[in-house]
């Protein structure tokens, strides 16, 4: 024993390198699996102050994009007013809301790893739970995975466990987009059934499976189509809707009614 | 005594800020980060015991760890560099005399010392942080190239930093 103890001494260095790394590989382990992730709250707090202070400062860069922004995406929201119909149809059945939008801002986002987050500056106190999605006024962005009181983090979706449920807008055909993890404008569809033809600029959009999305938000648009040579599953490029490299606003969505559904699942399957 | 250890905790924050707040929200081209936050460890006095060197190093890996939420990532990386340390100084510098309080710089091992010096640890730290960020050698020479890429461009940021250290230390000998 006494041996031993001495033999480490001697040999402290190697002996603190390898208790160290091992210590940091079961840390990134641990980082690396999906449902880690959903658990893990290194959304904390103090990160979260030092990137709010300088959000604060840097967003004054930004005003004016910004304000451009939101005033088309007002103009957007207008169109959609009853009055801006000719004819409202009022034998429509008015449907409660089952997404609420609540706002927050991007206080520190990455683009250029292998598996991107992004950190909000909203969390519990402001009801934010896991598992929320979250939009950019272009498109889809992210999903939470981890909050805090005051602060939440979200996979965006370029990130390699990112795979969201999607349809072909023109024939509903219902796809997955994954990351094409080198560039953080574009996605990959796949799962394409051989017979669909795509086109350059056809719409992807969310196919509300989820719980996490409602149906019809736009993912992105198709660049490329890779028609499978075996009749197997073919896949596209897409160019996401949400502007990665530029995102500063965005939207947590609330499920209103996700308890009632997951609830129903759960009785339905027993 | 008082006064590197002093400077190097001022040093530490300087450091952390720079690449949490500036660098790692600049997009360069693609993947490129210079993670300049190891010139904290390259500068550490010859001096430093060993075993707190692998310390220091783990502490700052955790702590860009945590803004980054890579939690182990950058500390396996830099602890691993920090390891490699006393043997690139000996390897490179073999019969370097120095005092307690010397810092391996641009100062003491002169320029193209100091490149070999850095550019060598750099490339290690960026070798293991890009593997283990991937946990595969599935695009192996794309990541290669990127790794080669980021080794420079973090060095040639390393070099400019020192030399804003540097110049700041020799100011008040001259006065």
């Amino acid at each position: 024993m006494r041996n031993l103890i001495i033999f480490l001494w001697k040999h402290q260095f190697f002996v603190i390198f390898i208790i160290l790394e091992v210590l940091a590989f079961s840390m990134l382990i641990n980082t690396y699996s999906y449902q880690r992730t959903l658990s893990f709250n290194a959304a904390n707090d103090v990160t979260g102050d030092i990137l709010d202070a300088n959000n604060n400062i840097s967003s004054y860069f930004f005003l004016k994009a910004e304000n451009n922004k939101l005033l088309e995406e007002n103009a957007r929201l207008r169109d959609k007013l009853k009055s801006s119909y000719l004819n409202p149809d009022t034998a429509k059945v008015r449907r409660d809301s089952v997404y609420i939008y609540i706002p927050a801002t991007v206080i520190r986002n990455t683009v250029n790893r292998y598996n991107n987050f992004m950190v909000l500056n909203v969390g519990k106190n402001k009801g934010i739970k896991k598992e929320m999605g979250v939009i950019s006024d272009q498109g889809i962005a992210g999903i939470v995975v981890g909050v805090s009181d005051n602060y939440s983090i979200a996979m965006s979706l370029l990130n390699e466990n990112a795979k969201i449920s999607a349809r072909i807008k023109k024939n509903n055909q219902l796809v997955n987009v994954i990351w094409n993890s080198d560039n953080y404008d574009l996605g990959k569809v796949v799962d394409i059934p051989a017979h669909f033809n795509l086109n350059e600029g056809d719409t992807i959009v969310t196919s509300g499976n989820s719980f996490i999305f409602p149906a019809g938000l736009v993912v992105g648009t198709i660049m490329a189509y890779h028609k499978s040579e075996n009749e197997g599953l073919s896949t596209a490029s897409l160019k996401y809707g949400t502007p990665f490299g530029q995102l500063h606003y965005v939207y947590i969505l609330k499920n209103l009614m996700k308890k009632e559904q997951l609830q129903l699942i759960k009785e339905a399957a027993q | 005594m008082k006064q590197p250890v002093v400077k190097n905790i001022f040093r530490f924050f300087l450091l952390i800020l720079l690449q949490v707040l500036v660098l790692d929200n600049v997009p360069f081209h693609g993947y490129i980060i210079p993670y300049v936050y190891v010139l904290f460890i390259l500068l550490l006095p010859f001096q430093t015991n060993r075993s707190l060197l692998l310390f220091l190093a783990f502490v700052t890996g955790l702590v860009i760890d945590a803004f980054g939420n890579t939690l182990g990532l950058h500390a396996a990386a830099l602890v691993f560099m920090a390891f490699l340390r006393p043997g690139v100084l000996r390897f490179y510098f073999p019969r370097l005399e120095a005092d307690p309080n010397d810092e391996p710089g641009i100062a003491k091992l002169g320029f193209s010392g100091f490149l070999r010096y850095a550019f060598t640890l750099i490339l290690f730290h960026q070798l293991t942080l890009t593997f283990l960020e991937l946990f595969s050698f599935r695009h192996f020479f794309n990541t290669l190239y990127e790794i080669g890429l980021n080794a420079v461009i973090t060095t040639l940021v390393v070099i400019v930093l020192e030399l804003l250290f540097a110049k700041r230390k020799k100011r008040p000998s001259r006065r």
